[in-house]
């Protein structure tokens, strides 16, 4: 059968229009719950709730390994020797004064730290994700001919000083990430956290 | 620049040529009513249940001891998981009542006779891979009627004389229904019977689309073709189809939303409220109900009552219950009436027709009820009126009064 | 006619049903229905109810009675008590707000100690349903036979013991003698004499010592831990229903431009 053709044009394109805008809206709006669905469930989100650590154990120049949403986290605590030698070797290092977005306000100084001789660093290579090993001794090394201490990544060799910052000339880009953290007490130490009210 | 990309993929593909053929330019009888609109909505709860499947096959946990934890993990710590389910359960009733409602249009206008035998047993096919699509989607959340009901279905084969037990076993997998019979059951959802479900809808549409549709006039419309070979009382699909078939979509998706989102669990018929309760193998619910869309052929199953030829009750139960639902395939063959359409038969095929239609639906209802002397005879006399509307269509088919034919299609 | 008869036929199916109602053995004062349970209706709105159920649930049941779906931070929020507030009061362990709401006794033990371990409850009320629920904690009542004492009128010869004994009070089952009642709902008479038939129904149940709440106060807190129950295994029902309306509300508009656009198209074909 021939149809006729349309008396008003208009009339028939704004319907068309209209119909295709509501459509697109409906079929947007039912691609949100299946999208939404990929976000962390309340399960994932509890498994990477904030994980407290003690620390009143913790001796000079040791570092302990915990861990806050599958990810190590060390916390170290430098010696004074250690310290003291952190300013040497800004030539060496690729971002000195944390310029980059690795670290939260408060750990945006010299020491990267939030408090006096702490480090808290995640323990991910900003390379490609491998863990890095402590070195905190001084001297010559197989990596090194002036080592400062820090951290040294097996897989490609990437270095990074005592508070997580990235030598430059090594594949990793970035300084160690310094996750969000805080200090309920003097022994207590929250990672996952800003503050006690977040 | 839209023409030379299509034009590009024209030289190497059939892109255009089939869009048209299958699509844009099919040639659709123009007295198709409200029946004709089953088709397109299949095809929509299709898509529903593959999408929201697929979503939850990522956080469903495919073990007797994780799997009914699993769907309140889903429910309630997976963010719009509750969305997701409530699809796909009310997704589930909505593909049977269109396919019940598309079987009785193609009952109703002949669709099933010559030349489209095929298309009806293709589509019989998809009706007999939906019945397994519901039977292993629901054990999948291994509640009490999930495991019941899947021990009852599975005992059922356990019935055949000789290999009965052996073949029990070897369905099962284990020597009672187990996290190893879940498993499997899962991957025949999952998998299997979707991909074959998938493959038989193509085939069905293509077998469809090589004679072209019917009407409900049972009248051939390719008798008349203009100069092109178009036939007359037919109109292309796009645009007057399509938008057919938009408004249709918006108004089915009402009354699938308002379910899903008020009564998600049917009144106790969509979620069985026995199945809020993890699967216990020591323990049986009081009422094992199978799904509603089951129900007319459970109640068949349970009217037989009487052991016959040496043979179990259980066993010719079971036997009845499978009739029941195969014997639609041979409706091409048992409908000796020289007209389709139910327009313009005889009194008889419609009396019939009326008759089965009862009959389906108080089966259902009783299905659903447990059993009473009373209801058991109920039961056996309308198996005893289902049947007759197949086994004795080859007779008053062929010898009713029909009325005249028109030679071209009729509009209200 | 023909669906006239049908209905006809569904409904003197429906009649023949067996006449034992989903509650047991539970009977209400003026012996209406056995077995018929007592109608509430729960409101998932009125977070005081909610919390005055959690706070008896935390408090009754939770000893026994995992709620194993549920987690706590989620329960917190959507009964809006500071997060703070709730592990103070209703956490009594080292659980932390993420976490499922699971119990300390293992399942063996509880076979042991009970017979039957007591089940999560999570989703009770949707297995049971929500009047079913609440008629059972208002029904039970002393029988000596008992290993625990006390018997229940929903749930007969049930494992469970009367936990809110102390709120209730306890009642004991009494029987009465009351006229028979035929089917046709008239009186039974003694053919002869025009007597009244009197039989003794059983089953009846009455406060035997007060607890700390009067019948009223025990009714609302027991519709408080019902309703808090109800909201446990639904707790998405309110946003479901909102988000319902406005689905529809789409679709209705979707359908109307759906239409005329059909109707715009249909022209040409006339």
């Amino acid at each position: 059968m021939q149809p006729k053709p349309p008396s008003k044009p208009g009339r028939r394109k704004f319907l068309i229009a209209a119909t295709s805008v509501l459509g697109g809206v409906g079929i947007a709006a039912t691609a949100v719950p299946f999208l939404g669905s990929w976000k962390p469930s309340a399960r994932a989100q509890a498994a990477g709730a904030p994980t407290k650590v003690d620390i009143s154990k913790l001796q000079k120049g040791e570092m302990m390994i915990v861990e806050w949403r599958g990810a190590p986290i060390f916390v170290v605590s430098h010696s004074e020797k250690s310290l003291s030698l952190l300013g040497n070797n800004l030539s060496r290092l690729s971002d000195p004064d944390s310029n980059q977005d690795q670290q939260p306000e408060y750990a945006k100084n010299s020491l990267r730290a939030r408090k006096e001789g702490i480090s808290v660093l995640s323990g991910v290579c900003t390379h490609l994700g491998c863990s890095p090993k402590y070195y905190p001794d001084l001297g010559a090394n197989d990596f090194d001919n002036d080592w400062q201490g820090g951290f040294f990544c097996p897989c490609h060799g990437s270095k990074f000083d005592l508070a997580g910052r990235v030598y430059a000339g090594v594949p990793a880009p970035d300084n160690l990430k310094v996750p969000p953290h805080y200090y309920e007490s003097n022994k207590v130490l929250v990672i996952g956290q800003d503050d006690e009210k977040t | 620049m839209f023409n030379k990309v299509l034009g590009w993929f024209d030289d190497r593909l059939p892109v255009t040529a089939t869009w048209e053929r299958h699509l844009s330019k099919y040639p659709a009888p123009i007295n198709m009513n409200i029946w004709y609109l089953a088709g397109v909505l299949l095809v929509l709860v299709m898509v529903i249940q593959f999408l929201s499947g697929i979503w939850l096959l990522m956080n469903y946990d495919p073990t007797a001891e994780g799997a009914f934890a699993s769907i309140q993990y889903i429910m309630r710590d997976v963010e719009y998981g509750w969305i997701i389910r409530y699809m796909h359960t009310t997704g589930s009733s909505a593909f049977f009542a269109l396919i019940y409602l598309h079987m009785l249009r193609g009952m109703l206008y002949g669709s099933y006779q010559k030349p489209r035998e095929l298309i009806w047993v293709l589509g019989w096919i998809t009706y007999f891979l939906l019945c397994a699509l519901g039977f292993t989607g629901y054990v999948l959340p291994w509640g009490q009627m999930s495991f019941w009901a899947a021990q009852v279905i599975m005992s059922l084969f356990g019935s055949i004389p000789v290999v009965g037990e052996d073949l029990l076993i070897w369905i099962r997998g284990d020597y009672l229904i187990s996290g190893i019979t879940l498993t499997r059951l899962f991957a025949l959802h999952v998998v299997l019977l979707p991909l074959a479900l998938i493959v038989v809808v193509f085939v069905h549409f293509l077998a469809l689309h090589e004679v072209g549709s019917n009407n409900p006039d049972g009248v051939d419309v390719k008798k008349y073709t203009d100069q092109d070979g178009v036939p007359l009382d037919t109109k292309p699909f796009f645009p007057y189809d399509i938008t057919h078939d938009i408004y249709a979509i918006g108004i089915f998706l009402i009354f699938f939303c308002f379910i899903m989102f008020f009564y998600p669990d049917g009144g106790g018929y969509l979620i069985e409220a026995v199945n809020y309760e993890a699967a216990d193998r020591l323990q049986t619910p009081d009422h094992i109900v199978p799904s509603w869309y089951y129900t007319p052929f459970y109640a068949m199953l349970r009217a037989i009552t009487f052991p016959l030829f040496g043979l179990s009750a259980k066993f010719i139960g079971f036997v009845v219950m499978a009739a029941g639902i195969a014997i639609f395939v041979a409706m091409p063959w048992l409908d000796r009436s020289p007209v389709k359409s139910i327009r313009y038969k005889g009194i008889y095929s419609k009396l019939f027709l009326i008759v089965f239609i009862i009959s389906f639906l108080v089966l259902g209802y009783l299905g659903t009820v447990a059993p009473s002397p009373f209801r058991t005879t109920l039961a056996q006399i309308f198996t005893f009126t289902y049947f007759a509307y197949f086994l004795l269509m080859p007779i008053y088919t062929k010898y009713e009064t029909c009325k005249p034919v028109p030679d071209r299609v009729t509009l209200s | 006619m023909k669906y006239l008869s049908l209905l006809v036929l569904l409904f003197s199916i429906q009649l023949e049903s067996s006449s034992t109602g989903p509650c047991g053995e539970y009977i209400t004062e003026d012996e209406s229905n056995q077995g018929e349970c007592i109608k509430i209706d729960t409101d998932h709105t009125d977070k005081a109810s909610l919390q005055r159920g959690a706070k008896l649930y935390f408090n009754y049941c939770l000893g026994c009675h995992s709620l194993k779906f549920a987690r706590y931070n989620r329960l917190a929020k959507d009964l809006e008590i500071p997060e703070e507030i709730f592990q103070q009061n209703l956490i009594f362990g080292d659980q932390k707000m993420g976490d499922l709401i699971e119990i300390g006794m293992s399942s063996k033990d509880a076979k042991d100690w009970f017979g039957v371990p007591p089940p999560d409850l999570t989703l009770e009320t949707s297995l049971r349903g929500e009047d079913w629920v609440y008629t059972y904690l208002k029904s039970f009542y002393i029988d000596e036979t008992r290993p625990l004492g006390v018997n229940n009128s929903v749930y007969k010869n049930v494992g469970m013991p009367n936990v809110l004994a102390t709120l209730q009070g306890r009642q004991i089952s009494v029987c009465k003698e009351l006229p028979d009642i035929a089917d046709n709902g008239g009186l039974k008479q003694d053919p002869l004499t025009g007597q009244i038939i009197n039989i003794t129904k059983c089953g009846f149940l009455e406060a035997d010592q007060p607890g700390l709440m009067n019948e009223e106060e025990f009714d609302s807190a027991i519709f408080d831990l019902t309703n808090f129950l109800s909201y446990m295994a639904d707790p998405i029902r309110e946003e479901r229903k909102s988000l319902g309306v406005y689905v529809i509300l789409y679709l209705v508009i979707f359908s109307i431009f759906g239409y005329l656009l059909y109707r715009e198209f249909k022209k040409d074909l006339h």
